[in-house]
């Protein structure tokens, strides 16, 4: 249902039956390792390619949702995923492997939060019994697509962010035991000039901020609501940006409940630059860490507002500037 | 011992240049490069980077502003002996073995690894 401009409210509150996240050596050494149910020790993982590998990866997230869903692949009416691959490919590579009827979406790094929200909104409709919203990433792909061939060895400064290899899936379901999704705020896209692709931090934590005062003010509610709420891949710099943006906005925010993604996947002594970006670092962490420490009872309500930055090597290249988007999903245990 | 100091501080100075193309113009490593091969090029051209060859030796014979001035410096002597035809004759003179060696090492480095990055 329509809650104010741009929020939906799920009355039905879809259910989350399982969730699954994958990663890889990098996160496998990170700060949230215990979480993920499978980590692959080699970045190629077994493949010829690393293309090949994010798939396996995007398989092996949405085989374990669906084994700890506890329901039949082919009880599953649609599946929804994005990556950040050109056309993609790996989200419907995976489709073409499960076999279910599959709707693509491309919103960059937000693609998780969309598919989950446009997969609540399924369910909520009555158009769907059970659906499966998955996204994915991995650092070499996005390497090679938006920045430099992974042998070129190229500077980055330190406002830099370490693209996630990882994929994450959840089951969603009409009734059951699990977390439930309460409502979403779909964002606006917002460009604030900045062109720097070495920088999507700062450019993204507008559209964060955006999407935030929209949530609170379409629902009527503040920051207090929430036990947790944590951007998609905003790293440290935009992380600090995001805060200020917020007072300046003059919302609410305490400290202690406000994170990001990409700050919490890595240790403080990892190499990441900014902190972690990409589809699969909200992924990963909602879809294992933050629903983990819902079903164990610590963290009751919870905000994931995941960020997107929607540039194309062709627009950087042409001196375009960043448009980013972010859709937020509220989580209930 | 005073060679090893301005090899030393000239070719860091050059490498600073490159490093702050890159932070400050935001262009990418190719560009860098590019940029110091114009630079040494014209400073060639212009007599004034050999004298910086003499002065800081490797310093500033090693980085890629050299090459610029090594096309530049084959080009000139060539075209001295026969004239505007001579540019292009001269042009590759000097680096030949540079360029011929980045080609045949590049070519064997890519059988033996198999570049698919």
């Amino acid at each position: 249902m329509l809650m104010g401009h741009q929020s939906w409210i799920f009355n039905s509150k879809p259910t989350i039956l399982g969730s699954a996240a994958v990663g890889g050596p990098f996160e496998g050494n990170g700060a949230l390792a215990d979480d993920f149910d499978i980590i692959h020790e080699d970045l190629w993982i077994g493949q010829d390619s690393f293309e090949k590998a994010e798939k396996i990866l995007l398989e092996h997230a949405c085989e374990r949702a669906i084994k700890k869903s506890d329901i039949k692949k082919e009880d599953i009416n649609f599946f929804i995923s994005g990556d950040l691959m050109n056309q993609i490919t790996s989200s419907s590579f995976t489709a073409r492997t499960l076999g279910i009827p599959f709707l693509g979406i491309f919103g960059a790094c937000s693609s998780s939060m969309e598919g989950l929200a446009l997969a609540a909104q399924l369910i909520e409709s009555k158009s769907a019994k059970y659906v499966m919203a998955s996204a994915s990433s991995h650092n070499a792909t996005a390497e090679k697509q938006y920045r430099y061939p992974t042998e070129y060895g190229g500077q980055k400064p330190p406002t830099a962010q370490w693209t996630v290899t990882g994929a994450g899936a959840a089951v969603l379901g009409v009734e059951g035991f699990g977390p439930k999704i309460t409502s979403a705020t779909m964002g606006r896209v917002i460009d604030m000039g900045i062109s720097d692709p070495y920088n999507m931090g700062a450019a993204m934590a507008p559209a964060a901020v955006d999407t935030i005062e929209a949530h609170f003010r379409d629902l009527n509610i503040d920051a207090s609501y929430y036990d947790l709420i944590a951007t998609g891949d905003l790293g440290k710099v935009g992380h600090e940006l995001a805060i200020s943006l917020l007072k300046d906005h003059g919302i609410e925010m305490p400290s202690k409940i406000f994170t990001d993604c990409g700050l919490l996947i890595y240790k403080k002594d990892q190499p990441v630059f900014s902190g972690g970006s990409g589809c699969g670092c909200s992924a990963t962490v909602t879809y294992g860490h933050l629903l983990n420490r819902m079903r164990r009872g610590e963290l009751k309500r919870i905000l994931i507002v995941a960020t997107g930055a929607l540039l194309s090597p062709i627009s950087y290249q042409q001196k375009e500037s960043i448009p980013c988007i972010a859709h937020a999903v509220s989580i209930e245990m | 011992m005073e060679k090893f100091i301005f090899a030393f501080v000239i070719g860091g100075l050059i490498c600073v240049v490159g490093q702050l193309i890159m932070d400050i113009l935001k262009v990418t490593p190719a560009h860098t490069t590019c940029t110091l091969v114009v630079i040494g090029a014209i400073l060639g051209g212009l007599g004034l980077y050999d004298p910086l060859v003499k002065l800081a030796g490797a310093g500033a014979f090693v980085p890629i502003s050299s090459f610029g001035n090594a096309l530049v410096s084959g080009a000139l002597i060539d075209a001295e002996k026969t004239g505007f035809i001579g540019i292009f004759t001269g042009i590759f003179k000097n680096v030949s073995a540079g360029v011929s060696a980045a080609i045949a090492f590049g070519f064997i480095g890519a059988i033996i690894f198999k570049p698919k990055g």
